[in-house]
């Protein structure tokens, strides 16, 4: 069994680790972890793959962008489970995958990991990527290891709002988004942005200078988020619009539509049958994460 | 000129660096930034870094924030002992795994706790509803159960046998909602073992200057922080909570 990848292309994390993978044309297994399945859709193959337990993860490195409070934890089924869960599972052959039940995952034999940056470094040094996605250079190597900190508690603070305020907490609560709401997330990725400008980007084509790095990659995908959902941050910034540009052809355009293509497409979300029971458990928690 | 490490030992991050740094005998020029002065707002700082926080690295031209990039900066500079950041392929995963994840986990909800317990009472001059207070410590004990029972389980630090940059992290964290007198390490003997395994792995004296400012926090008044920040700061900290 060789390496696994547990993905869900809606969540940004998990795009970036499918791009990457692909573009270095690592060889691993797409194990797909659908958030918003219900207990009817489970499997790809469905014969008998039914679930007793509810199936959306809930993570930091999910599509929310943040942790809720321990006790919405609940299991990541994982679509492509060979045989049905009889009992209560909690060895890994049974589909949890993830010390932490979350989406990124990484099963690679024994070894199992989570966080979207240390599966991207592990990647990066076990397939010996070309140098330029995590620079030998010490100085360079900062500058990546400085954005994808930076990353966490700024961009990633508030891009991923974009897409609870227009999508999911109408689709779990069934009520309209509040316009304030995302007037300040707005403004709080604006903010953002404009530091992502003056200290990260600046006048350079990539964040470490000429080459595309791990930073931009993990940078693009969640900037994605928004754009998905109809708040296009790139229409009023062209530097950002010229550096994206250049992100998409440095990973291959096609890669790069391929890896996004649900989340431009994310109205589809509205059609899918959400399990009552899950929105129910999941409602007030929506609604406590935006505060 | 050498490298600059630009501090305030009020900060978390700051008091990882400066443990390290000192732990490893790593030559610095300690530049204080006191934040509740405002240092870290001036031009001055700005040059070193335009987002203006602690903690920042100057090294000739280079500057450089983020205290994850700058500890793996220094680690590599200067040669430290591979157990802080193994050259094993899995064992430095789970360092990166973990510095990863805190960032909104240990550090956001022990830092929070110290805001609603400490700095914003500080500036605002009256406690903050009760529930704030349950909120954030029933938070931060949800991540500190994570925390004992996915990063460090029976294990005597995070990575195995050995202490790493992760562990280092992990304590300086939650040394802040200690501060605040909240003694999360009570009720938690796995945990206080292993925050003695870190201590005496850095070096206890290192480790009791680092939060001889910290630890004294509760007895800061109002007065110690300047006039002109006192509104922004209030502004910025209530968004937090």
């Amino acid at each position: 069994m060789g390496l696994e990848l547990y993905l869900d292309l809606l969540s940004q994390p998990c795009r970036s680790i499918y791009i990457f993978a692909r573009s270095n044309n690592i060889p691993f297994e797409f194990k797909h972890v659908e958030l918003f399945k219900g207990e009817e859709e489970c499997g790809p193959g469905g014969a008998g793959g039914r679930s007793p337990a509810l199936s959306v993860a809930l993570s930091a490195d999910s599509v929310l962008g943040k942790k809720p409070a321990a006790a919405a934890e609940v299991e990541v089924e994982v679509s492509g489970a060979e045989r049905p869960r009889t009992g209560p599972s909690n060895s890994e052959g049974d589909g949890k995958i993830s010390l932490l039940k979350k989406v990124p995952a990484l099963k690679d034999g024994d070894f199992t990991l989570a966080e979207c940056t240390a599966i991207l470094l592990y990647l990066s040094r076990k397939y010996n990527t070309p140098d330029h996605w995590y620079p030998s250079d010490i100085k360079k190597r900062a500058q990546v290891d400085e954005y994808l900190s930076w990353h966490h508690t700024n961009i990633r603070a508030n891009a991923p709002k974009t897409m609870w305020i227009k999508v999911l907490i109408p689709l779990f609560t069934g009520q309209p988004l509040p316009p304030e709401k995302l007037q300040e997330v707005m403004e709080g990725l604006s903010t953002s942005l404009k530091q992502f400008e003056e200290r990260f980007l600046q006048d350079k084509a990539f964040i470490i200078g000429s080459e595309i790095s791990l930073a931009d990659l993990v940078a693009i995908v969640e900037l994605m988020q928004p754009v998905g959902v109809g708040c296009d941050i790139f229409e009023d910034r062209p530097r950002l619009m010229e550096w994206r540009r250049r992100v998409e052809e440095a990973v291959g355009k096609e890669l790069f539509f391929q890896a996004h293509e649900m989340i431009l497409n994310i109205k589809e979300l509205s059609n899918i049958q959400i399990d009552p029971q899950l929105k129910e458990h999941l409602a007030p928690v929506l609604m406590k994460m935006l505060k | 000129m050498g490298l600059e490490l630009y501090l305030d030992l009020l900060s978390q991050p700051c008091r990882a660096l400066y443990i390290f740094a000192r732990s490893n005998n790593i030559p610095f020029e300690f530049k204080r930034v006191e934040l509740m002065k405002g240092e870290h707002r001036t031009e001055e700082f700005r040059k070193v870094n335009v987002l203006m926080k602690v903690p920042a690295l100057r090294d000739g031209s280079f500057t450089l924030a983020e205290s994850v990039a700058i500890l793996l900066y220094l680690a590599r500079k200067f040669k430290t002992p591979d157990h802080w950041y193994p050259s094993d392929l899995q064992k430095q995963a789970r360092v990166d795994e973990y510095l990863s994840w805190q960032h909104v986990n240990i550090r956001g909800k022990g830092g929070k706790l110290f805001l609603i317990k400490v700095l914003i009472p500080l500036l605002t001059g009256q406690p903050l509803p009760p529930e704030k207070l349950e909120g954030a410590t029933e938070e931060l004990n949800a991540v500190l159960n994570q925390f004992e029972e996915k990063f460090l389980q029976d294990k005597p630090f995070i990575v195995g046998s050995d202490v790493s940059l992760a562990d280092l992290i992990a304590l300086v964290e939650l040394m802040q909602p200690v501060a605040s007198g909240y003694d999360l390490f009570e009720e938690r003997p796995k945990l206080a073992e292993w925050r003695r395994r870190v201590e005496e792995a850095v070096g206890k004296q290192i480790f009791q200057e680092a939060h001889e400012e910290i630890l004294n926090a509760r007895n800061v008044t109002a007065d110690k922080i300047a006039p002109e920040l006192r509104e922004h700061l209030k502004q910025q900290l209530l968004k937090q909570v």
